[in-house]
C-alpha cells in the first residue's frame, strides 16, 4: 500500500514537470472513471458485509474441513467463488485450515476461486465485459480451480 | 424510479447500520464495522489505482501497446503482460478498469483475459503474503499450476469471441 502510494506520487510529480495539461486531463480522467464505478462498488461491499456476517469464519472453517476428496473440493470451490476475502484475512485463514488438517489440495481450491471467481463481484465485472463474458470467464475460471486441486493433490 | 431502485439497496443498508448504532442493535454494528474495513481497503487503494490509470491513458500511445501486447504479439506479449500484472497490487474488481484501458489501447483479447488471470493469481505483494502463512513450497507449485491454466483461458476465450464483436466497455452509472 506504501509502496504504491510512493510510486503514484513519483509518477505524479514526474508526468507534471513534463507536462502540466495532459497530467491533469489524465488524473480527472482515472477520479472520472472511479466516482462512476463507485456506486456498484458500494453497493456490492454492503453486499459483502452482509454475508461477512451471515458466514463468519468459524464456519468457513467447519465447512471446508467437512469433506474431503472432490465433495471437499466442491465445497472450497463453491465457498471461495461466493467470498470475496481480502488476502489480509483470507492466508490467515488458510493456515488456519492447514493447521486443522485440511488437506492442502482444498486449500489450493479455495484460496484460486477466492482469487479468480468472484459471484459477487459478478454485477461490476458485468459493467466492463458484458453479463455473458463475465459468466464465461468465472466458470472458467472455476473449473481451473478443481483442476489446481487435482494437481496439487499429486504433488504435494 | 429506475435510479431510486438502483440505489434502494445501498440507502437501505446505510439507513438499517444507522438505526443500528443508534439502537445499540449489535448485529447491525458488527455489519457496520464490517463494511468499513472493507470499504477502508478500497477508498484508500482505488483512488490510487485509477490515478495511474489517467495517467497511463494519457501517456502511453496505442502503437506502443499494440505493437507489444496487441493481436500479433505472440508469446513476448503474453510474457510482457503476466510481468504487468504480477507488479500490481489490490483485488480482482481493481483489475476491471485497468483491463477496459488496455482494451481501449489495442490489447489483444487472449491478452486482456490472461491478464485478468494473472492480476488474480500470481501478483508478487499477494505471494509474499501467501509464502509467508502457507510456505514457498506450496505457492510455488500453486503459481506454476496456475500460470498455463489462466493462459488457457486466455487461448480459450480468444476462440470464442473472434468474429463476436467483443468490446470492454467503460462502466456508464
Amino acid at each position: 500500500m506504501l509502496e504504491l502510494t510512493i510510486i503514484v506520487c513519483i509518477l505524479l510529480v514526474a508526468s507534471f514537470l513534463a507536462d502540466k495539461k495532459k497530467t491533469i486531463k489524465g488524473v480527472t480522467l482515472g477520479l472520472i472513471m472511479f466516482v462512476k464505478l463507485l456506486p456498484a462498488l458500494i453497493s456490492m461491499l454492503a453486499l459483502v458485509s452482509v454475508l461477512f456476517f451471515t458466514i463468519p469464519n468459524e464456519t468457513l472453517i467447519s465447512l471446508i474441513g467437512k469433506d474431503s476428496g472432490i465433495n471437499g473440493w466442491l465445497i472450497a470451490a463453491l465457498l471461495g467463488s461466493v467470498s470475496l476475502i481480502p488476502g489480509f484475512i483470507a492466508f490467515p485463514l488458510c493456515n488456519i485450515l492447514i493447521g486443522k488438517g485440511v488437506a492442502y489440495s482444498t486449500v489450493a481450491v479455495f484460496i484460486t476461486t477466492l482469487m479468480m471467481v468472484g459471484a459477487i463481484t459478478l454485477p461490476v465485472e458485468a459493467k466492463f465485459f458484458g453479463w455473458r463474458v463475465s459468466i464465461i470467464r468465472n466458470t472458467l475460471s472455476f473449473i481451473a480451480a478443481i483442476v489446481v486441486g487435482v494437481l496439487m493433490m499429486f504433488f504435494l | 424510479m429506475k435510479k431510486f431502485a438502483k440505489y434502494s439497496f445501498p440507502i437501505l443498508f446505510f439507513l438499517f447500520i444507522g438505526l443500528s448504532y443508534l439502537f445499540d442493535f449489535a448485529s447491525g454494528e458488527q455489519i457496520g464495522d464490517n463494511f468499513w474495513l472493507f470499504f477502508k481497503e478500497m477508498i484508500l487503494f482505488l483512488p490510487l489505482m485509477f490515478i495511474l490509470i489517467g495517467l497511463f491513458d494519457v501517456w502511453i500511445q496505442r502503437e506502443k501497446i499494440e505493437k507489444h501486447i496487441g493481436k500479433d504479439s505472440g508469446w513476448k506479449g503474453t510474457l510482457l503482460v503476466i510481468l504487468m500484472a504480477m507488479l500490481q497490487a489490490g483485488p480482482l474488481y481493481g483489475a476491471f478498469p485497468f483491463a477496459y484501458l488496455l482494451w481501449k489501447k489495442g490489447c489483444s483479447i487472449r491478452n486482456i483475459f490472461i491478464y485478468l488471470g494473472a492480476y488474480s493469481t500470481i501478483k508478487v505483494p499477494m505471494l509474499t503474503f501467501e509464502i509467508g502463512f502457507l510456505g514457498l513450497k506450496f505457492s510455488l507449485l500453486r503459481t506454476l499450476i496456475t500460470l498455463p491454466l489462466f493462459i488457457l483461458i486466455g487461448f480459450a476465450m480468444e476462440k470464442y469471441l473472434k468474429g463476436k464483436k467483443f468490446e470492454v466497455k467503460q462502466p456508464k452509472n
